[in-house]
């Protein structure tokens, strides 16, 4: 992007599996961002992300707000906010509504009630468990070594659907290794195992006293087969922000214009 | 042990021990006079009873090291009628309150794996657990547990103690009472108080049995008033929380309120609660808080996180966030009204029938939503306890409702009142940082 000397503002959104950094003009408009897998060293890659904003010619001495599990160690940030208001305030700005936000990140799910002024109102969270989050996707679809794309392509093409019982992602997949060891069609297990993570997303939306309408954010937003069955499994269109992996760090950046 | 040893090791122990226990007291109460002792940026100085509090538990351990040399012991769940046995000079020991007692010094999961050892799965309640694992092991950070000759198991609570005792009673080969409180979905009537007070009534007499003498209905009547005239003293000390800024936090409730659990009935307990609701209202007329710099104040749910209140505690006082009131103190203050020394077993049927986990989760929800407007709160912490849950139950629903009817949020922290491997640190602290930031927003 060529955007970057109109940029007031920086977030940072340095989550479990991704870094994204994102620009806002003075208007709070997303005119730069950069995303980039995960580095261990999570403060050199913010300075590094940094290093290449300003390359792009964005202005020096920017307010930057930091979020996402690794916030704290960016320094440089001149204040840290979590995930759960970055989140709501990116997506109310982009959307223009409140509702809620279901945010499925690599790490953790979570849900998030949000007013028509863009407050959070409510929070759920899941940390506690992998089968409802992107990483299960990830560990079933490896074992299966099929691509992100074509991993969600099989699951709606299925003509039907083999339930998974297992409540763990480890248990889930020798589940699944054993049903394909009883021949069941592959499309079905797959769609199988998309629908157990939205089961799981869904009871917690709904545990948070789900408002409707339903916003997707997160890297899992992306999977066109879960948000079909998220919508069909809640009886709710889910409307979706133009970046929803972006989401976070536009709230922070947002935060860090004072919008 | 011969009797004669048992008496000198009794006289020697309790003796030097008492002396130590009242030295260490004066040496704290001094340091607390002494200006400019006390350092915080985030909390008041502690009361000036906390030296006495920290003796009164003391020399309760004390006692019960060597209480079955002495005379009867009685173990007991929280919630059983009590009054009966210390008027027939039991020495009474509640596993709960050793339980917690081991979680705050940290060695509950150590004892408990014990348990989990000799086969006790960690589904079980940690209280379970931890005072099964010092039953089987003999480990405790209190020296030693005295021997019971007699166990009394009140359901209402949880169902849990029916089965633990069970094990107790097995292990101890000692005689186990029952008292079966039916649980309240509304108002008790009058056959579930009679069905109380029959079960209360047979019980004195399995105590009279054991311990070897009869009830004295006026010696009855006097532990009665005192358990009364503490209950009420303990309400008021609880209900100063409801000033700006609080003067007390329900984390430091949840370290007094020892005597009023396991020493209730005792003068001492009493004239304890009484100078410290006097040093309490004095701070409120000083308007000093006991969270420095109050700028939100919060209601506690459930049982507290024994091994983690001092970190949870400095977490929110950094934030100016003060803990003014919890469904859990409350529950031993709350009911009385109803005690009545006049009609000692009576009342004792209607009052161990009452408490928050013997009524359905409508009367929690309505206690929690009082509570947010007595005490203008701005938000409220549920604990979600893995181990107990007929106090975690509802609380989903109870988190939504205090949104739309009470109008403030509400947080559900998942961890174990004394599990700490159900407690994980860094998702706390990330659940409460967010917590944070939507009361302030
Ligand atoms: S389950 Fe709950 S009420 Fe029962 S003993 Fe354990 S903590 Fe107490």
């Amino acid at each position: 992007m060529s955007d970057a000397a109109s940029i007031r503002a920086l977030g940072i959104d340095a989550g479990s599996t991704t870094m994204k950094m994102v620009g806002v003009d003075a208007e709070g408009a997303l005119v730069w961002h950069a995303l980039e897998e995960m580095d261990p060293r999570i403060e050199a890659q913010a300075e590094r992300l940094l290093d290449v904003v300003r390359a792009d010619g964005c202005p020096d001495s920017l307010p930057l707000i930091a979020t996402g599990y690794g916030r704290r160690l960016i320094t440089r940030a001149d204040r840290k906010v979590t995930e759960i208001t970055c989140h709501a305030r990116g997506v109310h700005r982009e959307l223009g509504h409140g509702g809620t936000l279901i945010d499925i990140g690599g790490q953790d799910s979570k849900v998030i009630v949000v007013s028509e002024e863009g407050k959070v109102v409510n929070f759920s969270m899941n940390d506690k468990c992998a089968a409802g989050t992107g990483r299960f996707l990830e560990v079933v679809s490896g074992r299966l070594r099929m691509p992100m794309d074509a991993f969600a392509d099989t699951a709606l093409a299925a003509d039907g659907e083999v339930g998974i019982s297992s409540t763990c992602t480890v248990f889930a997949e020798s589940e699944m290794i054993s049903l394909l060891a009883h021949g069941a069609p592959v499309e079905r297990i797959v769609r199988g195992l998309h629908r157990s993570l939205v089961q799981r997303v869904s009871a917690l939306a709904r545990g948070a006293g789900l408002r409707p309408p339903v916003m997707l954010s997160g890297g899992v937003a992306r999977s066109r087969a879960i948000r079909t069955l998220l919508a069909e499994t809640l009886r709710q269109e889910i409307v979706l922000p133009r970046h929803p992996q972006l989401m976070g760090a536009y709230g922070a950046a947002l935060l860090a214009l004072g919008a | 042990m011969t009797l004669g040893l048992a008496k000198y090791q009794h006289l020697a122990v309790s003796f030097l021990g008492r002396g130590a226990l009242r030295y260490e007291r004066l040496r704290q109460e001094a340091k607390l006079k002494r200006k400019g002792s006390w350092k915080s940026e985030r909390f008041a100085p502690p009361l000036s009873t906390s030296p006495r509090l920290k003796e009164l538990i003391s020399l309760h351990y004390l006692k019960g090291r060597t209480a079955d040399e002495r005379g009867p012991v009685a173990w007991v769940t929280s919630g059983a009628p009590v009054e009966f046995l210390v008027a027939l000079g039991y020495y009474v020991l509640y596993p709960e309150n050793h339980g917690a007692v081991c979680g705050i010094r940290r060695v509950s999961e150590k004892i408990s794996v014990h348990a989990e050892d000799a086969g006790y799965s960690r589904d079980l309640c940690s209280y379970a657990r931890t005072d099964i694992g010092a039953a089987l092991s003999g480990e405790t950070p209190v020296g030693r547990l005295p021997r019971p000759d007699l166990l009394v198991a009140c359901t209402n609570i949880c169902q849990t103690v029916l089965l633990w005792y069970q094990v107790l009673a097995a292990h101890f080969r000692v005689p186990l009472v029952i008292i079966d409180t039916p649980f309240l979905y509304g108002e008790a009537t009058e056959r579930d108080i009679d069905f109380v007070r029959k079960q209360i009534e047979e019980a004195v007499a399995v105590a009279e049995r054991v311990a070897g003498r009869s009830l004295s209905e006026s010696r009855l009547m006097q532990v009665t008033r005192r358990s009364k005239e503490a209950t009420e003293l303990w309400l008021k000390v609880m209900e100063t929380g409801k000033a700006k800024p609080a003067p007390i936090t329900a984390f430091d409730e949840f370290i007094h309120m020892a005597p009023i659990v396991e020493m209730r009935g005792e003068q001492f307990t009493v004239d304890y609660y009484r100078a410290m609701l006097q040093e309490l209202e004095a701070r409120v007329r000083q308007g000093s808080g006991a969270v420095l710099r109050e700028r939100k104040r919060l209601i506690w749910d459930n049982l507290p996180i024994w091994p983690r209140v001092r970190w949870l505690s400095e977490k929110l006082a950094d934030r100016g966030v003060s803990l003014v009131a919890s469904t859990y103190t409350n529950a031993w203050g709350e009911l009385a009204d109803l005690v009545d020394p006049e009609h000692p077993l009576e009342s004792a049927a209607k009052v161990y029938l009452h408490p928050i986990l013997n009524r359905g989760t409508g009367h929690k929800l309505a206690t929690m939503e009082k509570m947010v407007r007595d005490y203008q709160a701005d938000g409220v912490i549920l604990h979600s306890d893995r181990s107990c849950k007929p106090y975690s139950i509802g609380q989903m629903d109870q988190r939504e409702r205090l949104g739309t009817a009470a109008g403030v949020p509400a947080l559900l922290l998942e961890a174990d009142h004394n599990d700490p491997r159900s407690f994980s640190e860094e998702q706390a602290a990330s659940r409460l940082a967010a917590f944070f930031e939507v009361l302030e927003a």
